[in-house]
């Protein structure tokens, strides 16, 4: 089940410098754990110790804010697109 | 209708029914239309009540000077507040913003302090922080954290809704301060407790977040995720395209970040259609399209379009 990966430029570095990486996962949390696998170092920027996403980190499911749809617990499916971001201000 | 003075025309401002861009007959898009607003963008409103909280605080007196980070919308209200109220402002304002924000705000007679573009609005909010910081005297408003910003949107936005619209089931604004979304969205779901609150975050281009620091980023303190039931993240392709759809469709000049909003309404509309609900969904128009046409937004390709915007602040 491949689901493509949209990653920030502050986290390429963990990615060969890669926008865009695959990864699998039924849920964002596996997905994570995945893209931890392939890319170690980076589960470390998005989820903290005590196993939640990191204030001002934002994670979407096909434009979805996950943190209202279940934050790491979200369901996956085949051909979702993930987007991390980090949080900027508006206005 | 008459006024007393520009001030007091603020808000009140007509919700008008989408026909072309609603999917079903139950399913309703309803657009609030805040460009009707003495400077023509929902952010009269917020910058209004600010000021009068200021006022009666005493923080503000004649003469005062008014300093704050904005990307264009505020400062120009605050700008049109402060000239008839005898204040002096200065904006700080991110470098990459169309020229006719920083156009307007000089007509109005503030002045621009410029934050480096890669460091987006919030540097912007770090430099005027800074500012207020080294001028004691000097009043930041901070429409990030101010409440006024959101009791605004509590007091009148909330109200104007519910009175146009008692059926309304959905309620979708942009997310910059979260004020709209704060103070419109806990209004409504205190009165109709099923109801609905969707917020609209831009998505910009990739130049935009380049130097950006996941571990600095930067969440307004009026935000509240409790008053939201969803949050979608719009990137400035489908922005442009709903922007001109609701041209094209409805007749509404609005500017770039309605289009977002609207993407976000009709995704939602969407969903209702499919699970067979019925719905009635009002979303805001912030601004009309005026201060955008030297972006490229509204003529060209939608390819164009979007390559035009890369590395702005078009919301």
């Amino acid at each position: 089940m491949a689901i493509e990966v949209r990653i920030p430029t502050i986290l390429r570095q963990y990615t060969g410098g890669q926008k865009a990486v695959q990864a699998t996962g039924s849920s964002l949390g596996s997905l994570i754990d995945d893209l931890e696998a392939q890319h170690p170092g980076i589960k470390a920027r998005l989820v903290t110790d005590s196993g939640a996403l990191h204030r001002f980190v934002n994670v979407y499911v096909n434009d979805e804010d996950v943190r209202f749809t279940g934050a790491l617990d979200t369901g996956l499916s085949d051909g979702d697109e993930v987007t991390i971001l980090p949080a900027v201000a508006g206005g | 209708m008459r006024y007393a003075s520009l001030l007091d025309a603020f808000g009140d401002t007509p919700l008008v029914g989408l026909p072309r861009l609603s999917p079903a007959e139950d399913v309703r898009l309803w657009a609030k239309l805040e460009d009707r607003n003495p400077t023509g963008s929902v952010k009269d409103r917020a910058a209004l009540y600010m000021v009068q909280a200021a006022e009666k605080d005493g923080l503000l007196r004649p003469g005062s000077v008014i300093v704050e980070p904005t990307s264009g919308n505020t400062g120009i209200s605050l700008a049109m507040v402060a000239r008839l109220r005898g204040y002096r402002l200065i904006c700080v304002m991110p470098e990459n913003t169309s020229v006719e924000r920083r156009l307007l705000l000089e007509t109005y007679g503030a002045q621009i302090v410029s934050s480096p573009a890669a460091g987006g609005s919030n540097q912007a909010v770090a430099t005027a922080k800074e500012l207020a910081a080294a001028n004691p005297d000097w009043v930041m408003l901070y429409q990030y954290g101010n409440p006024a910003n959101a009791q605004a949107h509590y007091e009148t936005t909330g109200p104007e809704i519910l009175r146009d619209l008692p059926t309304v089931t959905h309620f979708v604004a942009g997310l910059g301060t979260s004020g709209t979304l704060m103070g419109a969205g806990r209004y409504l779901r205190e009165q109709r407790p099923d109801l609905q609150v969707v917020a609209a975050e831009p998505r910009y281009g990739e130049l935009v977040y380049g130097l950006r620091n996941v571990d600095e980023g930067f969440v307004p303190e009026l935000y509240d995720p409790a008053v939201l039931t969803t949050r979608y993240s719009v990137g400035s392709r489908e922005a442009l395209r709903r922007t001109r759809q609701l041209i094209e469709t409805e007749g509404i000049f609005a500017g770039i970040s309605t289009g977002a909003i609207l993407h976000a309404a009709l995704g939602v509309a969407e969903k209702a259609v499919a699970a067979g609900e019925s719905a009635e969904i009002a979303f805001v128009v912030c601004d009309g399209g005026w201060k955008y046409l030297s972006t490229g937004a509204y003529g060209g390709t939608l390819d164009d379009a979007e390559r035009a915007l890369e590395g702005q602040l078009w919301a």
